[in-house]
């Protein structure tokens, strides 16, 4: 399997403080990664790194092919992202949210407007194309806004805590959005609270403290722990944690 | 170029989609040019005005006709007593006492000069003054007519020209101070706050992981706002001229090519306060306290910035407005060329980099 993500030694420091301290991983190409930890504990800056917004202190790595350090322009060609908070704009209509991030990521009209008009029909959003976004439900917003940030066909898309504060029945149609997606080959880089989420993922990591102290598929990490649950061998993990909330 | 038109596209959906901002934008120029035009009127009107003329002449008599006549004054008529006319002013019922020296054409026919007092209430310092200055111009007049007429030496006392502004009008002093201070607070409040409601939202996350260079968002965001600062400063000219009947005198490209350059200045003021709040209520306080104030109290709009002390005097020079306001009274009221405004250009050419700068500095600092 081709590896899309290859990071080693990875660190940010803030002044005295190490938010990310040497992590080292691997992603392969069409994996689930779960990219787990408690608040504080340096998911977001992590990732932040990996998309090049943020510049390491330290480490080095590359994603979808490109160094993290010097190539991060083109990085951002090649990814999508959803932030924690919703991230389209609610005071644009649906189709224009989707112009508008197709047109930032570069695609012709032509192809934006078949893209579009097959999108809304696949998402069952038809009659929806003119509403504004602010007036969708919650759960449908994060279905828009994953589709959008895959609307580009990225070769990663990383997510940071996707599913906050949507109900268990729209994040089971979430997820069955994140494995239709795995399925076309995009990498799904996602990090949640949710420990029945993590179970969804092919491999999950752990972090700590901005270490990663475990990573593996989640039925290696509950035999590991010997944990009859993620949540448990999670809970175990951030039990060592110094940082507090 | 794709990015950029897809990005100013979704900012006038912004702008359009909020009608209450929207609102404010377009009305601001508006209800401030009709309130500083007519309700806050620094001009001194109705003046109750009592003449005392112990012995009355052609002169005398000419003078309070004209004094009547003025549609600035209210005249109350003639006292017979100077303590009559006291008794008036301890009321508060007068304003300006005029009060003619005895046998005054006799005097002035003989001896070339007579005396008129002029007796103002100034208790408002402001008025009284004014109201003095006109009845000194109004007499000085009506000398001026007499010498003609009469060929006559008599002496001039006074002498008195309001150039460029003969009526006194106080919107001459307004109008530019109104363009300095309402593009300053469209420019600034809304560049700023439209920055950091992205990165409150959220959005801005989204769009620094994405391909869109900053430059272009940047440039793409202030578009928008230079169209409605360049509209608004159109409604305020056309006000000015068409209600407030505030001529402009001087090249008119001249006059749009300040307005450019102000509003670039405005809009890369509002740049640098975002690159130093993260909330868009903090966005609103710091643009309004740090737009607003100076350009109202240090830009000379309101006040003489020769009358500040001599430290407020010195703030004054970095106030971007102050500039302006400079600039604007020379073209557009006195009908300057470019000779006389290129220093005040060059400064808000020189405020514009350096706030640029300033704003990439900070942006840089927060990526690393």
């Amino acid at each position: 399997m081709k590896k899309v993500i290859k990071i080693s030694n990875l660190t940010k420091k803030f002044g005295n403080f190490t938010a990310v301290d040497h992590i080292s991983f691997d992603v392969e190409e069409g994996e689930i990664f779960g990219f787990l930890g408690a608040n504080g504990a340096g998911k977001t800056t992590a990732m932040q790194m990996l998309c090049g917004i943020s510049m390491p202190t330290a480490g080095e790595g590359t994603v979808a092919g490109y160094d993290i350090i010097k190539e991060n322009e083109l990085i951002k060609r090649n990814i999508g992202y959803m932030s924690q908070k919703f991230s389209l704009y609610e005071d644009l209509k649906v189709w224009e949210n989707i112009r508008l991030f197709g047109g930032i990521y570069g695609l012709t009209d032509k192809v934006i407007s078949t893209k579009t008009d097959e999108l809304l029909k696949r998402l069952d959003f038809k009659d929806e194309r003119n509403t504004l976004v602010k007036y969708l439900p919650l759960g449908w917003k994060q279905k828009l806004a994953f589709s959008v940030a895959i609307f580009h066909k990225p070769k990663i898309v990383f997510m940071d805590e996707p599913t906050g504060g949507v109900d268990p029945a729209m994040r089971r149609q979430f997820w069955e959005m994140i494995y239709e997606a795995a399925d076309q080959g995009i990498t799904v880089f996602v990090t949640t609270h949710y420990m029945d989420e993590a179970e969804y993922c092919n491999r999950v990591s752990i972090m700590v403290d901005g270490r990663i102290d475990a990573l593996d598929t989640p039925a290696k990490l509950r035999g590991h722990f010997n944990a009859g649950s993620m949540d448990e061998v999670f809970r175990q993990l951030a039990r060592k944690a110094k940082r507090g909330d | 170029m794709k990015q950029f038109i897809a990005f100013v596209h979704k900012e006038f959906y912004h702008i359009f989609r909020d009608n209450r901002t929207l609102l404010v934008i377009l009305g601001m120029p508006v209800v401030e040019i009709l309130l500083f035009g007519f309700a806050i009127n620094m001009e001194v009107q109705d003046i109750r005005v009592a003449v005392y003329d112990p012995t009355p002449d052609t002169f005398t008599n000419g003078i309070a006709e004209r004094i009547q006549q003025n549609a600035y004054f209210n005249y109350l008529g003639k006292v017979y007593s100077m303590e009559e006319m006291g008794e008036l002013m301890r009321k508060g019922k007068l304003d300006l006492a005029v009060v003619f020296q005895q046998n005054f054409q006799e005097d002035l026919v003989h001896s070339g000069d007579a005396a008129v007092q002029l007796l103002s209430n100034s208790s408002d310092p402001n008025r009284g003054s004014i109201a003095v200055t006109y009845a000194t111009a109004i007499i000085a007049g009506y000398q001026r007519e007499q010498t003609g007429l009469m060929q006559m030496p008599f002496q001039i006392l006074t002498e008195n020209r309001m150039i460029y502004n003969p009526l006194m009008k106080s919107s001459y002093m307004f109008v530019p101070g109104i363009m300095g201070l309402v593009l300053m607070i469209i420019c600034t409040i809304m560049t700023s706050v439209s920055i950091v409601r992205e990165k409150e939202r959220g959005t801005m996350e989204v769009l620094l992981a994405s391909p869109l260079k900053q430059g272009t968002m940047i440039f793409a965001k202030t578009i928008p706002y230079m169209v409605i600062s360049f509209i608004d400063f159109i409604i305020i000219l056309l006000l000015s001229y068409f209600v407030l009947d505030v001529p402009v005198n001087g090249n008119l490209l001249l006059f749009f090519l300040i307005a450019i350059i102000y509003i670039a200045l405005t809009l890369s003021y509002g740049l640098t306060v975002s690159t130093l709040v993260d909330k868009q209520v903090n966005a609103v306080i710091v643009s309004a306290i740090t737009a607003m104030v100076p350009v109202l109290m240090l830009s000379g709009m309101i006040f003489p910035i020769d009358n500040m002390p001599m430290v407020l005097q010195a703030l004054s020079t970095i106030v971007p407005a102050r500039w302006f306001i400079e600039a604007v009274r020379k073209v557009m009221i006195q009908g300057q060329g470019l000779m006389m405004v290129w220093k005040e250009i060059l400064i808000l050419i020189g405020m514009i980099l350096f706030l640029l700068v300033v704003t990439i500095i900070n942006t840089k600092k927060r990526l690393e």
